[in-house]
C-alpha cells in the first residue's frame, strides 16, 4: 500500500466520519422534516454512478477503438462502481419516496430510466464474468449503451412532468443545506476515486499474475 | 456511398433469398408469436371479455420474444456454415454489411407482425383499423429500434459460448425503452378515440431511439467484429 493510496484512505474515513455530524446539524425541510436528510446520501450517490457510468463508458470506447487493455481494466472497475452506487440510489430513494411520496415506487420517466441504466450495467457485469471468450468486448458495447443513457436520465425530470424533483434543486439550496450537501457530495467522490483506483490495482494485480503463468508455462 | 448502398442490398437479398427458399425462420417466427398471443389469451381473456388495456402489451412482448427467436435463428444459421465469417473477410465495409443484416430482421419482422397484429386484434378486441397509418408506423419504428441493437449484439454473440442466454440479457435492458414507447403509442390508439397527439409523442420518442441506436451500432460494429 503506497503513500498516496493511505492518505487517500485517511481523507475518505475522515470525511464519512464527520459527515453524519454535518448532516445532523442541517435544518430541518419545512414539509418532509427528517426524512430529507436521506438527500444527503441520495444524491451524491447519484452523482457518483452518472460519473461511474461515464468513466466507463469512456475507457470502454478507448478499449474498443485503440484496444489498450489498461482501459478495458478500467472499464471493468467503473462498471462494478456503477452498479454499487446504482444500487444505493435504489434502496435510498424508495426508503424517501414511502414517506414523502406515501409509494415506494413511481413508474415516472426519471425513475425507470435510472433502473434501466442500473440494469444494463448488471448485464454488463454478467457478460463479462459469463460471456466466455471475447466478452470484453460486448461489455464494452453494453457499456457504451448504458452511456448513452445518462444524459437522458439526467435531463428526464425536466422533459416529463415527474414526481421526482427537477435538477433546479440543487443550485437553488437553502444557504444551511448547500454546504452540508457539497460536503457529503466531495466524500462520495473521494470515495469513488478510491474505490476505482483500488480495483483497478487488483486488476492489474490479476494481469500481472496471468503473465507469470503464461511465461512459466513457456519454460 | 453507392457502393455501401449496393453491398447492404445485396446483403439483404442474400439473406432473403436463403429465407424464401428454406422459409424456416418466417415458419418457426410465426408459429411462437402466434403461440406467444395464445397463451396470454388463456390467461387475460375471461369469458370472451379481454383485460383492460391489455391488447398493446401483448401485442409488443410477443413481438420482442419473437424478434429475440428470430434475431437468435439467423445468426445461427450464419454461424453454422461460417458464412458470417466469410462476409468478413469480404472487402466491404463493416457498417454497409451491418445495415444489409438489420435490413434483413426487419422485414422478417413486418411479415411476424402481419399475422400477430390482427391476430391480437381479434383475441383482444383491440381496433387495429381505427388509424392504420399511425399503427404501422409505430411498428416499424419499433421495430427498427429493437432489430437495431438485436443486430449488434447477436452478430457479437455468434462465437460466444452462451449466446442463448446472453442474447435476451444484453438486448432486454437497452430495449425497454423502446417497447415502454411502443406500448404506450400503441395504447394510446386504442383507446376509444384515439389519442392521436399521444401516439405522436411517442412515435417521436421512438424515431429519437432508432436514430441514437442505429448511429451507436454503425459506430461500435467495425471494432466490434474486428478479432
Amino acid at each position: 500500500m503506497n503513500k498516496a493510496y493511505s492518505v487517500l484512505v485517511l481523507a475518505a474515513i475522515v470525511l464519512f466520519a464527520v459527515a453524519p455530524a454535518v448532516v445532523a446539524q442541517t435544518p430541518l425541510e419545512s414539509t418532509m422534516g427528517l426524512v430529507q436528510k436521506i438527500f444527503y446520501y441520495h444524491v451524491p450517490s447519484a452523482m457518483a454512478m452518472f460519473l461511474a457510468a461515464l468513466v466507463c463508458g469512456v475507457a470502454s470506447a478507448v478499449y474498443l477503438f485503440k484496444g489498450r487493455p489498461g482501459a478495458d481494466r478500467l472499464a471493468a472497475a467503473a462498471a462494478e462502481l456503477a452498479v454499487v452506487f446504482g444500487l444505493i440510489v435504489l434502496v435510498t430513494g424508495p426508503l424517501w419516496a414511502r414517506k414523502a411520496w406515501g409509494v415506494w415506487w413511481q413508474w415516472d420517466a426519471r425513475l425507470t430510466s435510472t433502473l434501466l441504466m442500473w440494469m444494463i450495467f448488471v448485464a454488463c457485469l454478467l457478460v463479462r464474468r459469463f460471456g466466455g471468450a471475447g466478452a470484453e468486448k460486448l461489455g464494452a458495447a453494453m457499456a457504451l449503451f448504458g452511456m448513452a443513457n445518462v444524459p437522458f436520465v439526467y435531463i428526464s425530470v425536466n422533459i416529463w412532468r415527474t414526481l421526482h424533483p427537477t435538477t433546479a434543486v440543487i443550485p437553488k439550496l437553502p444557504g444551511g443545506m448547500r454546504g452540508p450537501f457539497w460536503f457529503c457530495a466531495v466524500s462520495f467522490m473521494l470515495l469513488f476515486g478510491l474505490l476505482l483506483a483500488l480495483r483497478v490495482r487488483l486488476e492489474e494485480r490479476r494481469a500481472d499474475v496471468e503473465h507469470l503463468y503464461l511465461m512459466a508455462d513457456h519454460e | 456511398m453507392t457502393t455501401f448502398l449496393r453491398v447492404a442490398g445485396l446483403v439483404v437479398r442474400k439473406d432473403l433469398t436463403v429465407e424464401v427458399r428454406s422459409r424456416e425462420i418466417v415458419y418457426t417466427t410465426i408459429f411462437f408469436a402466434v403461440s406467444c398471443v395464445l397463451v396470454f389469451a388463456f390467461a387475460l381473456v375471461r369469458e370472451g371479455r379481454p383485460l383492460e388495456d391489455a391488447a398493446a402489451g401483448i401485442m409488443w412482448i410477443s413481438v420482442a420474444f419473437a424478434g429475440t427467436l428470430a434475431l437468435g435463428r439467423t445468426f445461427e444459421r450464419e454461424r453454422h456454415s461460417e458464412t458470417l465469417r466469410a462476409l468478413m473477410l469480404a472487402p466491404a465495409s463493416r457498417p454497409a454489411l451491418y445495415v444489409g443484416k438489420l435490413v434483413g430482421i426487419v422485414l422478417l419482422l413486418l411479415v411476424v407482425e402481419a399475422v400477430l397484429v390482427p391476430l391480437v386484434g381479434l383475441l383482444f378486441h383491440a381496433p387495429i383499423g381505427s388509424s392504420p397509418f399511425r399503427l404501422a408506423a409505430l411498428l416499424v419504428l419499433g421495430t427498427i429500434g429493437f432489430s437495431a441493437v438485436g443486430t449488434l449484439f447477436a452478430a457479437m454473440l455468434v462465437r460466444a459460448r452462451s449466446r442463448d442466454v446472453m442474447l435476451p440479457i444484453l438486448l432486454y435492458p437497452i430495449t425497454i425503452p423502446v417497447i415502454i414507447a411502443g406500448v404506450r403509442g400503441t395504447a394510446a390508439l386504442f383507446e376509444p378515440v384515439p389519442a392521436v397527439d399521444l401516439a405522436d409523442m411517442w412515435m417521436a420518442l421512438l424515431a429519437f431511439f432508432d436514430i441514437v441506436f442505429v448511429t451507436l451500432a454503425l459506430w461500435t460494429f467495425e471494432p466490434l467484429m474486428t478479432e
